[in-house]
């Protein structure tokens, strides 16, 4: 797919974001986790988010739901479009009934993620009522009972009925996983917010729930933002990619056209590192450093400080995002009137 | 100053709870060290005058049924309460930190013979064995510093056992090994400096404790008989709460005062010397 | 409950009964201990200071074997005690055992009482608390709890003595029930009622403050917890994530304190119960200390303490039951 062909496509996404700006007061002052970043996510495709930790990808999603593991961050400026609608400035009251039932978001950590003192089945139930699920569209299977759908999730992310009965101790960390998908998928949403989904799992499981995951979004033609820092994963299973870093986009595009030439210097780093882990040549190109500080971070391009190409120009000034053959890519080395 | 205490004092200082309680403990120790300056009479002078309400010609608080000043029985019995409760709580501190030390030091079956005890203590009601023990062996004041202190050892043990536990598999802890160092010194001079702050903090709480342990001994009437104090002011009381009020009032307030402030000066240190709390 | 038969159930009662047994030996063996230790002559402890017929006396000698060695007067103390005796009040002209058991239920009537006013109040206080951190009803929940944890119970009865029943006559001062009048029914009913209202208050305030800072704190961490991230995630309510939730994690740690304070609570009844009157246990105790009546003494505290087996027994059962993870 071409970026003309996907830029027609993401014309009518079922979520976009617009200079999402999310804010998080601190003891060491306002720290920006997410500072302008702009995505969209069309309905049947999966696009990838992926950064070191640190660079802002889950505080991305946890704006998108505006829900935050602290109560100290709030999103502070931006739009959050769920089709032609701006969730920024919602009540509580319709925020929660879009969450869960619109909007679908899958953990990392299955296990820690379900309540350790309710049976599965219950706790999918509740999702239900809280939407007052009715079936969905069309009207046909209106009256389905909660039980009945509980078993009918379950089963379709391969999982026996009997599974609404137990409790999570009793599952594995890659069954948790598969209630954890079944949860996001119960009251059909339009987005499906994936925070690295496989991270805690073991490899083997990985594969798998990661097919589950990719069966079912197709299946369903819904769209899954993907956070990741596996970049095999994101070239596998994603249609199109954003990089992130200290809390900006640097790089985004379609994936195929991305992995085969990308364009700003980080991502290149990343891409060695993959190369460099599968053995298939190193390039002699590292990522020294880490990430940087949010509470003081680096003046105009956040990344110039590990950037091997760094100029003048990148500590003064903020790069925009250029236009590339692949997407866009926000680095001076491509403004013409760099010299 | 120097640094540690700087640090802590720095800390403790902007609780404000912690501070009150240092006011509270403060004040109760400059009433029970000047009691004979502040007290207008002898608190067992007993006067024609009884049952008089407060704020009577000589008795601003009021008299007793046998004409003793209210007054200079709540200022007398604070001596007997701080009393109590520091030489109780130093000697549960002293017991709990050799027991704790080297239970969690040796660990074995010493350490499975002090755990097993230690869940005894937590069984068997405290306040009725005190009760029995001092009415078989006597109410004087030794007595009562010695049981309560006895009584009160196994919170410290269990915090002291804990956190030698953990520094004995601690790298330092080894390099003193190595070293040569005899597991005396080991445990006293190298481990305990580091787990002092929670028993310090265990044993502010155990001074309320036990000045309540006290006060109740004191209400059942086995108090100290020679001096007069708030729990045996109460025991009195006890028979007259239908026609003198302030027989109860005063003295109650003076025991609530002083186990309020060894408790907010214990969550106080303990605030300050806790690094988890100290982020958050 | 799914997937858990009430064979394992009986299975891990049963192994919690049996790890005990060493407590309920231990238990003895102080009972046995003070005896021992008494000054005097030991058998002053087992008969007290009331004064005995000497056959009497001489029998308890040689049923506790006091002219034999330790060991084997410990042997000879275990079995009295499992044979139920623990010796005679001559103060109250009754088997101690029969005397303790019968003022122990009216204890627990008061106890029972004040637990389940308590923790209803403080689970209450407590969610308030920890919803609102640094709220001004966070506050006032951080006041009653400092004030429950310093004010000593027995003071406090006398204040609301004097503030309910002398000057403003709401309530009886003290006594179970009214002696004057005999009431039947429902009347009777609620004339016991009247009088449990006072000691059960002064009671219930060191048990609310225990409740309430737990409630909140462990409340606070809960609601810090993935899972009710997640359960916001799925859209679920707010009042459902903390009811439903929060609570219910939440309650495992108050459970465990509500059955392991119950040692506390009985020294707090024996003051309670002196200050108003009731007949209970702690009554009986604080009658004996003045006959010197130490049969009565060492019973109370050996039922008291086995009793607070039992309750800790049952809490872990109730444990079991809340928390799916506990493994039988």
């Amino acid at each position: 797919m071409s970026p003309a062909e996907l830029q027609s496509k993401t014309a009518h996404p079922v979520l976009a974001i617009e200079n999402l700006v999310t804010e998080i007061r601190s003891v060491r002052g306002l720290i920006r986790p997410v500072d302008g970043v702009s995505m969209s996510f069309p309905a049947g495709k999966i696009v990838g988010v992926v950064g070191e930790s640190g660079s802002g990808k889950s505080m991305t999603a946890f704006s998108i739901m505006q829900l935050f593991p602290t109560s100290a961050a709030r999103v502070a400026g931006g739009r959050v479009l769920l089709g032609e609608t701006d969730l920024i400035g919602r009540s509580p009251e319709q925020m929660r009934a879009i969450r869960g039932s619109r909007i679908g978001m899958i953990f990392q950590d299955p296990t820690s993620f379900l309540n350790p003192v309710l049976t599965i089945g219950r706790q999918i139930e509740q999702q239900l009522e809280a939407h007052r699920w009715t079936g969905g569209p069309p009207a046909g299977d209106r009256g389905q009972s909660y039980a009945n759908r509980v078993s009918e999730l379950l089963t379709s992310v391969g999982l026996p009925r009997d599974v609404s009965t137990r409790y999570p101790h009793q599952l594995s960390g890659g069954q948790c996983q598969r209630v954890g998908i079944a949860s996001a998928l119960a009251c059909d949403p339009d987005l499906i917010i994936a925070d690295e989904p496989t991270t805690a799992l073991d490899v083997t499981i990985q594969a798998q729930i990661l097919r589950l995951m990719m069966r079912l979004q197709r299946e369903r033609a819904v769209a899954l933002m993907l956070i990741t820092h596996d970049l095999g994963v994101v070239a596998e299973v994603c249609d199109y990619v954003y990089v992130m870093y200290a809390g900006r986009i640097v790089e985004e595009g379609d994936v195929r056209s991305l992995f085969a030439a990308p364009q700003h210097p980080y991502t290149r780093a990343l891409m060695s590192g993959v190369l460099s882990l599968t053995g298939t040549g190193n390039i002699g190109f590292a990522v020294p450093g880490s990430v940087p500080d949010l509470a003081a971070p680096p003046s105009g391009c956040r990344f110039h400080p590990r950037c091997p190409h760094a100029m003048p120009r990148c500590s003064q000034e903020a790069p925009p995002l250029f236009d590339r053959p692949s997407g866009r890519s926000a680095c001076w080395l491509h403004d013409e009137a760099t010299p | 100053m120097n640094g540690p205490v700087r640090d802590f004092w720095l800390q403790f200082r902007r609780n404000r709870l912690g501070m009150v309680g240092l006011a509270l403990v403060l004040l109760l120790a400059a009433v029970a060290l000047l009691a004979p300056v502040l007290a207008p009479v002898d608190p067992f002078r007993t006067s024609r005058q009884a049952l008089l309400p407060p704020m009577s010609p000589g008795f601003l608080l009021g008299s007793d049924h046998l004409g003793r000043d209210v007054l200079s029985g709540v200022i007398w019995g604070s001596r007997v309460s701080l009393l109590v409760g520091l030489a109780a709580a130093a000697t549960a501190t002293f017991i709990g930190i050799v027991v704790g030390a080297v239970s969690g030091f040796f660990g074995g079956w010493v350490d499975e013979l002090v755990m097993r005890v230690s869940e005894l203590f937590q069984i068997i009601p405290r306040f009725v064995l005190a009760l029995i023990v001092v009415s078989f062996f006597g109410s004087g004041l030794s007595n009562l510093i010695l049981v309560i202190g006895i009584l009160s050892w196994p919170q410290t043990a269990r915090i002291v056992r804990s956190q030698f536990l953990r520094h004995r598999a601690l790298p330092y802890v080894d390099s003193a090994r190595v070293l040569g160092m005899k597991p005396l010194r080991i445990m006293f001079a190298e481990i305990l400096p580091n787990v002092l702050a929670p028993v310090i903090v265990v044993a502010s709480l155990d001074i309320a404790q036990a000045i309540l342990m006290e006060a109740s001994l004191g209400f059942f009437g086995l108090g100290d008989p020679n001096l007069r104090s708030w729990g045996g002011m109460l025991n009195t009381a006890q028979g007259f709460v239908q026609r003198a009020w302030w027989m109860s009032v005063f003295p109650g307030i003076g025991i609530s005062l002083a186990v309020l402030g060894f408790n907010l000066l214990g969550d106080g240190i303990n605030e300050a010397t806790d690094p988890r709390l100290r982020e958050g | 409950m799914p997937n858990r038969g009430d064979k394992t159930l009986g299975r891990f009662a049963l192994g919690r009964l049996v790890n005990s047994i060493p407590l309920v030996l231990g238990v003895i063996v102080v009972n046995f201990l003070l005896v021992s230790f008494a000054p005097g002559d030991p058998v002053t402890a087992l008969i007290g200071d009331f004064p005995a017929p000497p056959e009497y006396v001489e029998r308890v000698r040689e049923q506790f074997g006091l002219d034999q060695p330790v060991h084997e007067r410990l042997v000879r103390y275990v079995v009295n005690v499992a044979r139920g005796d623990l010796g005679f009040s001559f103060a109250n002209r009754l088997p101690v055992l029969d005397l303790v058991l019968e003022r122990l239920g009216r204890t627990l009537v008061l106890m029972i009482v004040t637990v389940t006013f308590a923790t209803t109040v403080g689970v209450a206080l407590g969610v308030m608390a920890a919803r609102k951190p640094h709220s001004a009803a966070d506050a006032a929940a951080t006041g009653i709890a400092l004030a429950g944890y310093s004010i000593p119970v027995f003071w406090l009865g006398q204040i609301l003595v004097i503030v309910f029943a002398v000057w403003l006559g709401l309530f009886p001062a003290g006594g179970m029930r009214s002696v004057r009048v005999t009431y039947t029914g429902l009347a009777a009913l609620l004339d016991r009622a009247r009088h449990m209202v006072l000691p059960m208050f002064a009671l219930s305030f060191r048990y609310i403050a225990i409740t309430t800072r737990l409630t909140r704190s462990s409340l606070l961490e809960v609601m810090n917890s993935d899972y009710i991230l997640a359960a916001r995630a799925r859209g679920i309510s707010e009042r459902r994530v903390l009811w439903e939730h929060g609570l219910r994690a939440a309650a495992l740690p108050i459970i465990t304190v509500i059955g392991y304070s119950f040692a506390f609570i009985v020294a707090g009844s024996a003051l309670v119960e002196t200050v108003f009157g009731w007949p209970g246990v702690g009554r009986l105790m604080y009658d004996s200390i003045f006959t010197r009546d130490y049969p009565v003494m060492l019973g109370i505290l050996l039922v008291v303490s086995l009793s607070v087996i039992v309750v800790n027994l049952l809490t872990d059962i109730a444990y079991a039951l809340f928390d799916p993870r506990v493994r039988y």
